[in-house]
């Protein structure tokens, strides 16, 4: 492809879109750019805008304005073109359950323009990759959840696309189909495909992604590599869970003094950022424990994406900041 | 690991006639996979109007068979096998509709394939299983005793008239299908499809109808489409309404009208899907 490389993977500018009858719009102007050969996550919780954002850049849904660009065609006017260069792996959009896993494959490459010899090569070819080849006789039907979700991403990868958009990979599988998957998306970057990824763990984007952003709101609120994402929370993290949950507050109060930045309380437990993990240690546990409140754990830890999402979203799923 | 996995393998022939024919053989025949992994359902789909047709002569012939002035299955006849292209209304509106709501719909979408031969391809399948219905219904009413009187040629016009109904109908599910998402909303259309069934002149003559539930029946599109092959057919008891005898306008009119009303909007809708 000629344009392959020069032009970013995703251009997303000011990319509005409200749903009828929803008080607030699904996106908000986003702005993304997503490089080519990368792996890029999305991160953000339920209600962000992340399926949006992807349902819109593989053409299921206009956008309200702005502009998109998919490899680098524009999704409204070049739909078609677009659609020629991506594969998707979504929860919405799946494989048909009344085939059998070869039967589907076959029929995806085909209409993914593959020969027929070509598509059941290809079908055969990915149902070993996947380790499908024994149940590749069976109706969808039959699969477990983990299967089912190899049999889409194979889908996904007959005709190897230029961009690779993957909405929730992981969700509701086993650990162990999960590390397959992974592994799957990670050879396939390897390869040269784009990987656009949507998330909701932390560390599957911290384990899979080079590049992240935090999504929230409808917007982009933080860009980076996840070491950069938690850098910018910096310090170690002083954690006091207390004996009883409603001292929670009181022990981020107590903590400030010695804190290098704000306390969250996550869950009834204290996350309090620190630049001097012995000194902080000894004064907050004092302080606590000459205001009488009793603890019933305390650790010290480096940070994680999860700080990283709570300090720059302002938001955690059930944490709030305190000022 | 081979070295077929290079990025952008994928030609981009877009669209043309002959890649659009080999997307709608595709879709097609994916139709067709369908019977054969789930045979029960279609099965069940082809013996449905024969279940129909027993209950009706064996329980009710009897009774019905006095007021047609002739044996009773030679007046029903061709109504049954109006009655199977009726009945595909259902089985594409809920084969559509279940598409949308697994998200096969939204997966053929993300492709580049066009709305236009993932509807025909569908259209294709289901003409298909409406003709092998066909088949049944006809061999099941010559065991019953269905004695037809017609040549080749006036078989080929009755052949005509009931495929034009049953496109009609495709159209109609295929929008229907696009616009109701969930399952419920589909059975109760299918439940609405017995009325509209009983009001028309199927399974009685319209004429011993009170007069404003005649005209009703009349105005079915069923009824049309029931008369003219009752007339090609020379079944007892054609021609005593104004439809038999303005046959075969009405059977040639209403399925052109239904059809060039809910194809636009099938193919409309699924562009719009969407927004």
């Amino acid at each position: 492809m000629s344009d392959h490389g020069r032009t970013p993977a995703v251009e997303a500018a000011g990319v509005r879109k409200a749903y009828a009858g929803a008080t607030a719009p699904a996106l908000d102007g986003l702005d993304l750019t997503v490089d080519r050969g990368a792996v890029h996550g999305l991160l953000g919780h339920n209600g962000a805008g992340k399926t949006t954002a992807i349902r819109i850049m593989t053409t299921l849904l206009e956008h309200d304005s702005g502009s998109m660009r998919v490899a680098g065609h524009d999704v409204r006017t070049d739909g078609r073109a677009v659609r020629a260069r991506i594969g998707l792996v979504g929860q919405y959009a799946a494989v048909d359950e009344d085939l059998t896993g070869r039967q589907n494959l076959v029929m995806f490459g085909r209409l993914g323009r593959l020969s027929r010899a070509g598509a059941v090569n290809r079908a055969d070819e990915l149902l070993d990759r996947f380790g499908l080849t024994d149940a590749a006789g069976q109706r969808l039907a039959v699969y477990s959840g983990g299967m089912r979700r190899k049999l889409d991403l194979a889908a996904a990868l007959l005709v190897a696309p230029e961009v690779l958009f993957v909405d929730e990979p992981t969700t509701g599988l086993d650990p162990a189909a999960r590390r397959d998957v992974w592994d799957s998306l990670r050879h396939l970057a390897s390869r040269g495909t784009t990987v656009l990824l949507t998330t909701q763990y932390l560390e599957e984007a911290d384990r899979l992604a080079d590049h992240v952003s935090l999504v929230a709101h409808g917007r982009v609120v933080a860009e980076g590599t996840p070491a950069m994402l938690k850098a910018r929370v910096g310090d170690d993290l002083l954690e006091l869970t207390p004996a009883d949950r409603v001292d929670a507050d009181r022990i981020a109060v107590l903590a400030r003094p010695f804190a290098s930045g704000e306390a969250h309380v996550v869950d009834g437990r204290v996350s309090v950022p620190v630049a001097d993990r012995g000194g902080a240690l000894a004064n907050v546990v004092g302080a606590v424990r000459d205001a009488g409140v009793d603890l019933a754990d305390v650790a010290i830890r480096t940070p994680t994406l999860d700080d990283a999402f709570l300090e720059l979203t302002g938001s955690g799923a059930e944490g709030k900041a305190l000022a | 690991m081979t070295t077929s996995t290079t990025v952008s393998t994928a030609p981009l022939a877009g669209g043309g006639l002959r890649q659009g024919l080999a997307d709608v053989a595709t879709i097609a025949l994916r139709e067709l996979q369908h019977w054969r992994n789930r045979p029960g359902v279609i099965v069940f789909g082809w013996l449905f109007p024969v279940l129909v047709l027993a209950m009706f002569v064996g329980l009710l012939g009897g009774a019905l068979g006095q007021s047609t002035g002739g044996s009773y299955v030679d007046f029903v006849m061709p109504g049954m096998l109006a009655v199977t292209m009726f009945f595909g209304l259902e089985s594409t509106m809920t084969a559509v509709s279940l598409d949308a709501s697994r998200g096969v719909t939204e997966r053929f979408r993300s492709l580049p394939v066009s709305g236009a031969a993932v509807l025909t391809g569908r259209c294709a399948a289901d003409l298909l299983n409406s003709l092998v219905g066909l088949v049944v219904i006809v061999v099941a009413g010559l065991l019953f005793g269905w004695r037809p009187d017609a040549g080749l040629p006036t078989w080929g016009s009755v052949l005509g008239l009931l495929v034009l109904l049953r496109l009609a109908m495709l159209w109609l599910g295929m929008f229907v299908g696009l616009r109701v998402r969930s399952q419920e909303a589909v059975s109760a259309v299918q439940v609405a499809v017995w009325p509209l069934l009983m009001l028309s002149g199927v399974f009685v003559d319209t004429a011993t109808m009170p007069r404003w539930i005649g005209v009703a029946a009349e105005v079915n599109p069923l009824t049309g489409t029931v008369e003219a092959v009752r007339e090609l057919l020379g079944a007892p008891g054609a021609g005593s309404s104004w439809v038999a005898a303005a046959a075969p306008w009405p059977a040639v009119l209403w399925p052109v009208l239904l059809t060039s009303v809910f194809l636009p909007l099938a193919v409309r809708t699924w562009r719009r899907l969407g927004r």
